[in-house]
């Protein structure tokens, strides 16, 4: 006789220290001691994330979701709900619209997450063109192609206030209207899937998980623009996410929905996939389209800009693989909807890669506004072995520091431009009391060097300056004067780059002066800390 | 597929056709469905592995009314890898950290037995936009 009923009873370390594991007892001991055995089964399950609430408890399939649950409680949970089949009401979740009972599906949200971008990921088959038809796929490109002008497309992307996901936060409907406003015969759309970051795995997770997305908005900003190409240049070392795109290609022009005529619209569009050879340099537009085109990947002075003069000199709208993925969405719903989301200046959600020190890595996806805190621990359910926080590094190498007195900042492009860090395509780094800042700073100039083009003197020579004087305040044999200079030659470098990658190639180790110095102090020998001071 | 270049009617017709399908798979007598995890993360954390017993085991008790299929990353890839088994009658399940030995115990409790495997039910990260049409972050709430 199967179960007609599951209590599922969370274990995640936050609640286990709430007493959930007395409480897993007691509610088995009740199970058995009403003759319940044969009808419930009791479960531990893993964290639901929304530890401030625990623990809880979930009674399925009548999908009771009990928050704030003690071991005293479970009597009457057992006695009310799981025998007599009558909820027990005090504990059931609440919030303004919200009665945790029938519905959990639409509670879900407890869990401070809302996918937009990776709507798909972990739904689909990423290999089959229909379940990607059946969710929605391809409504908006009918839309597009059939109701709407490309004016009309991007007056929608103003309204939603999208902008740039691949780190420097342009307006996405600017770029657009730059290209469509450009004259040109020819006109090219590329998908900038040169994920580089160290940490960081947004673009691959969405390639692998929902390529038809990626497809479909290309597909529009070309109808939009009038362009009627495409490249999508992603590293080779993401095999996995190359396969899955071109089977995706393949299966979308043989049911129409790219090549000539597309739907019997009288649009015709294209795309092909172009290999990088992993240069971190090449997600650097100017740089990336001369890859495309043969030559070798070096960034060029901007402007012109791509969207005027781009690949082959023609203007190209150049996107990041989030932002490409939120915009279906964003035609489907309406600009306005998506605008409801984030802050005043930063609509929508943001894809992040929580990694390092925390317990529940993984691909996240949260509205713009979130405190640094809830992503820390309510999702990543905290620092494993209950260490004391330290710091997040956002933006990848080109990022910063973001410190414990900042976890309550409301995350956006401007906030965390303000902290000296930067939204970057997204990746969290967690650290730990463990971690030195000064090893952070030098880890990341280290791949900063590495990947420099060589191109421009205060990229080439700077960033190498900056590392030598990291290693040696390491080593213990620093000056205070190595720290001033540090920041000198860090500004220099921000101010006469030529590209993103050297202006933003000093902000580990400025973010980390500006709020560690202490340890750089302490790294300094004191004979030499006292002469200085 | 045998899909032959499509128009706008056809394109409707199929996306109502395969409607929620993905979620309810009643065609061709297969009413159980698991989806395997397969990204870049969950292989390396063992999927194909996890996969090759799930297939096997399968095999071993002749159920041929499962339907595996595979998806990309969840965003659980603390627990990876990671399967969502779906029972009618049962509550859909997502289950993490799932090795070969826990893959054969969700066989043959879960999809045989017709009860939960302990210590592996996780939570799917977020509502499904789809399904949220009302979700309180869009309703300026």
């Amino acid at each position: 006789m199967p179960y007609a009923s599951f209590c599922l009873v969370c274990r995640g370390t936050a609640c286990e220290s709430s007493k959930a594991d007395t409480l897993y007892d007691e509610i088995k001991q009740h199970v058995a001691a009403n003759g319940l055995n044969d009808q419930v089964q009791v479960l531990r399950t893993g964290c639901f994330g929304f530890c401030e609430q625990g623990p809880i408890v979930k009674v399925l399939p009548d999908e009771a979701f009990y928050v704030q649950v003690v071991p005293e409680d479970a009597e009457e949970l057992v006695h009310e709900h799981l025998l007599k089949g009558r909820p027990v009401e005090r504990l059931i979740y609440r919030e303004p619209g919200v009665h945790a009972l029938g519905n959990i599906d639409q509670i879900s949200f407890y869990q401070k997450q809302f996918r937009v971008a990776l709507r798909n990921c972990g739904f689909i088959d990423p290999e089959n063109i229909e379940e990607y038809i059946a969710r929605e796929g391809y409504v908006a490109l009918e839309r597009v192609l059939f109701e709407m002008s490309a004016d009309d497309v991007i007056k929608e992307l103003e309204i939603s206030g999208l902008r740039g996901r691949g780190g420097g936060g342009f307006p996405t409907w600017k770029k657009w209207k730059f290209t469509k406003d450009a004259q040109s015969d020819q006109k090219y759309i590329v998908l900038n899937a040169d994920e580089g970051d160290p940490g960081a795995y947004m673009d691959r997770s969405m390639l692998e998980g929902d390529p038809h997305s990626m497809i479909e908005s290309m597909a529009i900003a070309g109808y939009t623009v009038g362009a009627d190409t495409g490249y999508v240049y992603v590293r080779a070392e993401y095999p996995l996410a190359i396969k899955r795109l071109r089977t995706a290609i393949a299966q979308a022009e043989e049911y129409g929905l790219l090549g000539d005529n597309i739907l019997g619209s009288g649009f015709s569009f294209r795309i092909e996939i172009r290999l990088g050879a992993g240069a971190f340099v090449c997600g650097e537009e100017t740089a990336l389209l001369l890859s495309i085109q043969g030559e070798r990947g070096m960034p060029v002075q901007r402007p012109p800009y791509p969207a005027v003069k781009g690949l082959w000199g023609k203007p190209t709208v150049i996107n990041n693989v989030e932002t490409m993925a939120n915009i279906p969405v964003i035609i489907m719903r309406g600009g306005a909807w998506f605008a409801k989301i984030g802050t005043e200046t930063s609509k929508g959600t943001k894809v992040f890669a929580l990694t390092g020190n925390v317990r529940n890595s993984g691909l996240i996806e949260v509205p713009m506004g979130i405190k640094l805190r809830e992503i820390v621990y309510n999702i990543g359910g905290g620092i494993p072995g209950d260490k004391k926080f330290k710091a997040v590094q956002s933006g990848g190498p080109s990022g910063g520091m973001i410190s414990y007195e900042n976890l309550d900042t409301e995350i956006d492009y401007e906030t965390l431009t303000a902290l000296g860090s930067m939204m970057g395509s997204g990746g969290l780094i967690v650290m730990d009391e463990d971690n030195s800042m000064v090893d952070v700073a030098r880890f990341y100039l280290d791949f900063t060097v590495d990947e420099s083009c060589g191109k421009c003197v205060p990229c080439r020579v700077g960033g190498r300056q900056i590392l030598h004087l990291l290693e040696k305040i390491s080593k213990g044999e620093g000056t205070m004067e190595d720290i001033q200079r540090i920041e000198e030659i860090g500004k220099t470098m921000k101010e006469t780059s030529l590209c993103g990658l050297g202006k933003t190639a000093p902000n580990p180790a400025l973010s980390a002066l500006r709020y560690f110095r202490d340890e750089f102090h302490e790294k300094i020998p004191a004979e030499v800390r006292e002469d200085a001071v | 597929m045998a899909q032959k270049k499509m128009t706008l009617e056809e394109l409707r017709k199929l996306r109502e056709e395969k409607r929620h399908s993905v979620q309810v798979r009643d065609t061709e007598g297969k009413t159980i469905q698991v989806t395997v995890g397969m990204g870049t993360s969950g292989i390396a954390a063992g999927a194909k592995e996890t996969l090759q017993t799930l297939v096997a085991e399968l095999a071993k008790h002749e159920l041929t009314n499962v339907r595996v299929r595979q998806s990309g990353g969840l965003g659980l890839e603390h627990a990876e890898p990671t399967i969502e088994v779906r029972v009618p009658k049962m509550p859909a399940v997502i289950y993490g950290r799932v090795t070969p030995d826990v893959v054969r115990r969700i066989v043959n409790h879960h999809i045989i037995g017709r009860e939960l495997v302990d210590e592996h039910i996780y939570d799917r990260p977020a509502a499904d936009i789809l399904d949220a049409g009302d979700h309180p972050i869009v309703n300026g709430e």
